[in-house]
């Protein structure tokens, strides 16, 4: 089979094993195991019809295994592309394959309009660095039944500034969903400082999954920062391995990472299960580790008094 | 003197200044000052405004000292695709070399406007003390500050008229910073607060909004409570430009209709913009004011279209309608019938990512407002499906469009209903709108459509582009045309090498160039800084940065920003970025 097909196929399986999951119910486990199996080898269903329910998966681990396998199966395309199979912060990857990736995830999840149902025909015309290009056949609006999950966002598309997605993720979307009459949010951009650092960063909450992607996230924004710190010479250089300086300097306790709550109050990151967090934090500050002294205990204080 | 350019000695500096001064253009004054150098000389002493599109194509020193006696600048530092996250966090643009030679060679300095850049509290501080007549502090999209800068710049700036921020990342560590307007402090014109995020000490906005009579523009940020608001429209009732962000607060009797009267005292009120997660209930309260508006700006609302449509039916003199797209088809026929005065329009979308059920806006809204508003210049419209037909009948009502954006969300869409591609719906549209100055294309598009948009486009003076193309000859028709093109900006098309070396020349003539995920390999970079030493040519690898030149020639480049500069490669780049 030729490239495309392949790449076509290896996002199809993910897909139809989440979307077979939740027609079922329950998490196979062998439907989402992720294979990269030979175009028709596995799927007995498949005849143009793709069921796009895609269950409230965390949607890091359908795109970033199915990247993985993605890449593995390009290495070719992949360092053409620029993609760096397996290394760096899986935020990364998604955004420098994301190109490639999400126009498909971003057809599989809106499909109001049977938008790309027929550009498969366009497939052959493309070069081939755009062959990823996957139609998925999904005209039909009673396919969504669920609210779609968070899918891997291409970066920067579609091109509106990070204020409209913050002041539109208190807007109700026209959803079903609700958890506890609230609307499911599309994104939560909180600001996030580091004492020393000149730029604020904002980061939308809604794309981790927990604490370690977040400060994976959060190091890599603010390692460039950590000058006083770290080297003499000026900024560090990177070396796109293991922890950065910054990971380092807050696991040293240089720094540490606060967040402000819906209260007004500061709490240390880390105490409360992630979902709570993410419902109560307003903004996040890298701060010194000295002036973070006395925060713990209240923050598990706080949390008793709210369970 | 040249005998040839004797007669310039026929009139005294004085006249030949007061002449230019009815120049209405940079670059008017820009070819006046190549004449002789008498007139070189008069005209750089006698240049007042100044704008710099590029904070990097100059010195900021040299700059200085070649037009001494400027009392206005406008500064623009990162490229326009650094809004949408595509650069990476600190590629530069750093205000502080200009604030420091500003401070030193312009001490007269009224009006300084930045936009894109990264201003630090110092640059606050130095302008606000160096400025002694500073009257005018715009920053967009700005970020690198906090509040305690504002602090500074409001106890400092004896006659700030205006303090206008838009859409900047500011740090908020100085609640009060609006406390430091001392009482003696009347003149503001314009405040611009919609971007901050804390709360503000309302009463002390009251009594500085009651001590400026000539205080026009207004724009809050939307924690301001509707309560409070009553208070403050009540004391500002000379107000043109309104921005309001209204909460939901605990409504009660009585709100409403001091809501409505509030706003009734307006009279003069113009531009209208803000939140409303009010409610619809609250929007009534608008309704006097509707007919003086020509500016209405909902784009953070999540107003649904039935009051949406009561509203702007009521817009009959509306110029600038800005709003979500939940204004919906049935809302923007609304507009077309009722604000036949509308010249610009941007749709924006609330559900960018496609998580809740769509909303019907379709092609049909942008076709029913082009053919209902004759006026029509200017279209921003992100929506989910869009015809060639549609497109051409758009092109045929507004021939004298002058930006079109069009942003199909999903990327290669094609036309809906042929399934072709949009390329003879754009080309349309550059073939007709003869004045088009600004083009975003987006949808499944090929080739074909960029050969039409080179040889049509030729007023054409910013192209972004997405997703789009098969070939590299897709960017050559772009470059080798479009005679006017200042500013370009590619993403994810299959764009690469040969199209760029054989258009050098043409980089030189424009200001700048972005291309990301394309195919461009870092051998082409090399050439290209090689054969064009007035350009700096910027790799962003955020890999590893450092040891570019052990990097082989057909490693792939990711991002690219080329720009033309008289400075050289630029110093502040951190390690990510390598100038070839």
């Amino acid at each position: 089979m030729s490239p495309p097909l392949e790449h076509d196929y290896i996002a199809l399986t993910e897909r139809r094993s989440a979307a077979t999951a939740s027609q079922d119910g329950v998490l196979n486990l062998k439907e989402t195991e992720l294979r990269l199996g030979l175009p028709g080898s596995d799927s007995p269903d498949r005849d143009g019809k793709v069921g796009l329910t895609l269950e409230l998966l965390p949607p890091k681990n359908i795109f970033t295994g199915g990247k993985r396998g993605f890449t593995d199966a390009l290495d070719a395309g992949a360092e053409k592309w620029g993609l760096t199979a397996g290394g760096g912060g899986s935020e990364k990857e998604m955004s420098n394959g994301g190109a490639l990736f999400s126009p498909m995830g971003d057809g599989a999840v809106c499909g109001k309009t049977a938008v790309l149902g027929s550009a498969s025909k366009d497939l052959g015309t493309k070069v081939s660095g755009h062959d990823s290009k996957l139609s998925v056949g999904n005209s039909d609006e009673n396919q969504r039944e669920t609210a779609p999950a968070a899918k891997a966002q291409v970066v920067g598309w579609p091109p509106i500034r990070s204020y409209r997605k913050n002041t539109m993720a208190t807007n109700p979307p026209k959803n079903k969903e609700e958890v506890d009459g609230k609307p499911e949010l599309g994104c939560l951009y909180v600001k996030v400082s580091m004492d020393g650092a000149p730029y604020l960063r904002k980061v939308d909450l809604i794309t981790y999954n927990d604490y370690k992607e977040l400060s994976l996230a959060l190091e890599k924004m603010f390692s460039g920062f950590t000058v006083g710190h770290c080297s003499s010479q000026g900024i560090p250089t990177r070396d796109g391995l293991s922890e950065s300086r910054l990971m380092v300097l807050l696991n040293g306790s240089e720094y540490v990472l606060t967040y402000e709550d819906k209260d007004g109050d500061w709490m240390l990151v880390g105490d409360v299960p992630w979902k709570m967090f993410t419902d109560s934090c307003r903004r996040l500050r890298i701060m010194k580790g000295s002036d973070a002294i006395g925060l713990a205990p209240r923050a598990m204080e706080k949390c008793k008094n709210r369970n | 003197m040249d005998r040839a350019f004797s007669w310039v000695a026929a009139f005294p500096d004085e006249v030949w200044e007061h002449t230019f001064s009815f120049l209405p253009t940079d670059a008017d004054r820009n070819a006046v000052a190549l004449v002789c150098r008498s007139w070189h000389r008069i005209e750089r002493l006698s240049r007042r405004k100044i704008f710099v599109g590029n904070c990097y194509a100059v010195e900021p020193a040299a700059a200085v000292r070649r037009f001494p006696e400027v009392r206005a600048a406008t500064i623009k530092g990162k490229p326009h695709f650094a809004d949408f996250n595509l650069t990476i966090t600190d590629w530069g643009g750093g205000a502080g070399r200009w604030i420091q030679s500003m401070a030193k060679g312009w001490p007269l300095l009224e009006e300084l406007r930045l936009k894109r850049m990264v201003v630090s509290d110092d640059c606050l501080e130095i302008a606000a003390r160096s400025f002694k007549n500073f009257r005018v502090l715009s920053l967009a999209s700005c970020e690198g500050f906090s509040t305690a800068g504002l602090a500074s710049v409001a106890a400092n700036c004896r006659n700030l008229k205006a303090l206008d921020l838009h859409e900047n990342e500011v740090e908020e560590n100085c609640i009060n910073w609006i406390s430091h307007f001392p009482e003696s402090f009347t003149s503001l014109v314009t405040l611009n607060i919609a971007c901050l995020d804390g709360e503000m000490n309302v009463s002390i906005l009251e009594r500085l909004i009651s001590r400026c009579p000539n205080l026009k523009t207004l724009r809050l940020n939307h924690v301001t409570p509707l309560e409070k608001l009553v208070g403050l429209l009540h004391r500002a009732p000379q107000l043109v430009d309104l921005g309001i962000g209204m909460l939901i607060g605990e409504g009660h009797p009585g709100l409403f209709s001091k809501l409505e009267s509030a706003f009734a005292h307006l009279k003069h009120l113009k531009n209208l913009s803000g939140i409303w997660e009010a409610g619809p209930l609250y929007l009534p309260a608008i309704y006097s004011i509707c007919e003086g508006l020509t500016a209405l700006h909902l784009c953070d609302s999540s107003i649904q279209t039935p009051e949406l449509s009561k509203v702007v039916s009521r817009c009959k003199n509306l110029q600038q309608l800005w709003a979500m797209d939940l204004i919906e088809d049935d809302g923007l026929i609304a507009v077309a019938s009722s604000c036949k005065l509308l010249r610009e329009l941007r749709i924006f979308p609330s559900d960018p990512h496609g998580l809740a059920q769509p909303v019907y806006l379709t092609q049909y809204g942008l076709l029913a407002v082009s053919s209902g508003c004759v006026m029509l210049e200017s279209v921003l419209y992100f929506c989910r499906q869009m015809t060639n037909s549609a497109l051409l009948a758009i092109a045929n009502n507004c021939p004298n469009l002058t930006c079109f954006r069009l942003c199909i969300i999903e990327p290669y869409t094609p036309d809906y209903i042929t399934q072709e591609p949009l390329d003879a719906g754009f080309g349309a549209i550059v073939e007709l709108c003869k004045d088009l100055r600004r083009l975003s294309i987006s949808g499944l598009l090929t080739d074909r459509v960029f050969k039409t948009i080179g040889a049509s486009a030729n007023r054409l003076e910013m192209l972004s582009v997405a997703f789009a193309g098969d070939t590299d000859a897709g960017l050559h028709y772009i470059l080798s045309g479009c005679k006017k093109l200042r500013k370009l900006e590619i993403r994810d098309c299959p764009f690469g090498d040969k199209a760029l070396l054989d258009n050098a020349d043409k980089l030189e003539a424009m200001r700048s160039l972005w291309m990301s995920s394309c195919s461009v390999t870092l051998g082409a970079c090399r050439l290209l800084a090689k054969k064009m030493p007035r350009l700096n040519v910027e790799v962003i690898d955020e890999n590893g940065g450092g040891s570019l030149e052990s990097w082989p020639d057909d490693c792939h480049v990711e991002k690219l920003y080329i720009y033309r500069t008289i400075a050289g490669p630029r110093t502040d780049a951190p390690p990510f970025v390598l100038t070839v």
